[in-house]
């Protein structure tokens, strides 16, 4: 008799379907599409008709490799020295263009470091790629635990009963609702070399004494600069998070940790940080996942210069894909994206999975 | 405990909002900023950056600014773009969203668990990795216009509209409120032979405000801050949003000034909404981290 045994498979179905249809079409299917497109020539345009071409795609990108460079030797065998007693090496390219090595066609160098009298060198199918990936990885190894941690004190500090605490956490607050876009473009002024607010102020606080520096036009300084920014611009996203978390623990905790005398840090330690076990993990899987998806701060600031330092997976995916109308090229950078975020993410639950 | 003494206890409540404080500066400065430049000419706001004038309204202000930056660039228009695309979002992504959450409560219909379990996948899947087979994807998809069938969705508004109408977590918003809600209030009117869809309609919604609130205030700062998808599914100036527009302001040198009015006028609505809601602003971010 209760309607809530009885199947309404029609209005079921017809109630999601919308909805799931919307979802099948604009999530679901670009999902496996960018697996089959990463195994293709396709391009946005083109009259030519499209290819299989399986992993070649991939090739493209992945390929690395070690070479060791040998020192030139005179004809005695001793080793042949500049005029500022260095070493000579052959070029990289005597390697990468000889038909001696087919499997290193086309590759360049990457970095290189010295071993004994030899050099050792990386060379990379995709340099820009790797270095893409690289900072990708960088990225979210030092935002996302510095943006949790310090969301994790904001809170803490939001959480006091004080008159007045809610004009704080309005204000921290304030950036999450500004576009990211706006926000790279005022901190393009605030990094300026030049006239930057920043260096302005390390100057006078310094009395003069530190020289300016062109924050994003440093190899140097821009990834960390953007870092910074991004983490001023969402940390008070994760803070408001971490305050639902801990208004969660119940009042009798702390009152019990009261009355056995315990000292701030041990009320921390035993009683709030348990507590937030579930927060912490929901935390650290969304920032893990906003800090792969890095692409408006690049494109709005330095569009992946100076010197590829700040190239970033979903840029390069992008510039390929849209602006080289490179669609394989650009799905193939999403497939990789995306097989690295579900393993951080699997990784992530393992870790913190209840023992 | 140490003993209270009174003197000790002021200082120690100075030393906190001293420390409040510095930090509201450190989220502060860049708005304050960027809201009294856009008054000032270009040269006095460059002078400014060398000390605390930049962020006072000091010098010679005017509307200057604000009148190039509408001359420059055609800003009525990104701002009509960005209205029509946020507005029509939030509103087609609050019925269907809500009516498919509305099916997963409080219907029983054969594979619902899955078609939910699903839905709830996608929450892992990034918009980024799937931007550019999107973009091959609605480059091909045919509509039916008022002279027959066209093909292709770039340069429109529905490219910019149909596909962010639903998405996984604005129905998992609503299926968790759902669930909370006293089955009995569903079986009652089932009882009495309300259709489905009239205690969808009658009974469910009118008590799902909060839900509404908090799902409608998600959308609208994920749309109206959209900036990759429009950046490469419209060329048009026509049809841009107002982050896209932005670009216009780059071409050959930089007024500042002008971009700090662009950037004031399409900024501070958004603040003023969230200073007059802030607390459903607030609420609405925490409740997507309620269940981990």
């Amino acid at each position: 008799m209760s309607s809530r045994l009885t199947r309404s498979n029609r209005a079921g179905w017809g109630f999601a379907l919308p909805g799931f249809v919307l979802i099948a079409g604009f999530i679901i299917l670009p999902f496996f599409f960018a697996f089959w497109l990463s195994m293709t020539n396709q391009r946005l345009i083109s009259p030519n008709p499209t290819q299989f071409v399986g992993l070649e795609n991939y090739r493209n990108l992945l390929g690395l490799a070690v070479i060791t460079l040998e020192p030139e030797r005179g004809a005695d065998g001793a080793i042949l020295v500049d005029a500022r007693g260095e070493a000579q090496y052959p070029r990289v390219r005597t390697i990468t263009r000889s038909d001696a090595f087919p499997q290193y066609r086309g590759m360049r160098e990457w970095f290189r470091w010295q071993s004994g009298e030899n050099v050792k060198v990386v060379i990379a199918s995709d340099v820009v790629f790797m270095k893409a990936l690289v900072n990708t990885l960088t990225f979210v190894l030092v935002v996302a635990p510095t943006q949790a941690g310090l969301a994790l004190v904001l809170a803490l500090l939001i959480n006091q009963k004080l008159r007045g605490i809610n004009i704080f956490r309005m204000i921290y607050f304030m950036p999450v609702v500004v576009s990211i876009v706006v926000v790279s473009l005022l901190w393009r002024f605030i990094y300026d070399g030049n006239d930057g607010l920043l260096n302005n102020l390390l100057a006078s606080l310094t009395f003069g004494w530190f020289t300016p520096v062109d924050w994003l036009g440093n190899p140097d300084t821009a990834l960390g600069s953007i870092m910074a920014m991004s983490i001023w611009q969402a940390v008070g996203f994760h803070m408001v998070i971490w305050l639902a978390g801990l208004q969660t623990i119940s009042p009798t905790l702390y009152e019990a940790a009261e009355i056995e005398g315990a000292s701030r840090l041990q009320t921390f330690r035993y009683v709030t940080w348990p507590g937030l076990r579930n927060t912490a993990i929901l935390i650290l899987i969304v920032i893990t996942m906003q800090c792969f998806a890095l692409f408006a701060q690049i494109d709005v600031m330095t569009k992946g210069g100076p010197l590829d330092s700040t190239q970033t997976l979903v840029f390069q995916s992008v510039e390929r894909g849209y602006g080289k109308q490179d669609i394989s090229g650009g799905s193939t950078i999403s497939v990789i994206l995306f097989l690295i975020v579900l393993t951080v993410s699997l990784i992530q639950r393992w870790l913190t999975r209840e023992r | 405990m140490a003993s209270i003494n009174p003197a000790n206890h002021g200082l120690r409540l100075a030393v906190r909002y001293a420390v409040l404080s510095i930090i509201a500066v450190v989220f502060l400065f860049p708005l304050v900023f960027m809201i009294m430049s856009s008054f000032k000419p270009d040269l006095q706001l460059l002078q400014d950056t060398g000390s605390l004038r930049a962020f006072l309204p000091v010098g010679d202000l005017s509307f200057e600014n604000y009148r190039e930056a509408f001359e420059r660039a055609p800003v009525w228009t990104f701002v009509k773009n960005s209205i029509i695309v946020t507005g029509l979002t939030v509103a087609l992504s609050l019925f269907f969203c809500s009516l498919a959450a509305f099916s997963f409560a409080f219907l029983n219909w054969h594979g619902r668990d899955t078609v939910l379990a699903v839905i709830l996948a996608t929450l892992i899947v990034p918009f980024e990795t799937i931007a550019i087979p999107l973009l091959l994807l609605v480059s091909k998809l045919p509509w039916l216009g008022m002279d027959g069938i066209e093909w292709g969705w770039l340069n429109t508004y529905r490219v910019q509209i149909i596909p962010w109408v639903a998405d996984g977590l604005t129905i998992f918003l609503f299926v968790q409120y759902f669930k909370d809600l006293p089955h009995e209030l569903v079986e009652a009117a089932r009882v009495e032979g309300a259709s489905w869809w009239q205690i969808y309609s009658r009974v469910v919604m009118p008590l799902a405000g909060p839900v509404l609130a908090t799902a409608a205030i998600l959308k609208f700062l994920v749309m109206y801050n959209q900036y990759l998808w429009p950046l490469i599914v419209v060329q048009e100036e026509s049809y841009r949003p107002v982050m896209v527009g932005l670009q216009y302001f780059f071409q050959l040198n930089t007024a500042w000034g002008e971009v700090m009015a662009y950037l004031t006028l399409i900024t501070v609505p958004v603040l003023i909404f969230y200073l007059a809601l802030q607390r459903a602003f607030i609420a609405s971010i925490a409740s997507t981290g309620v269940k981990g």
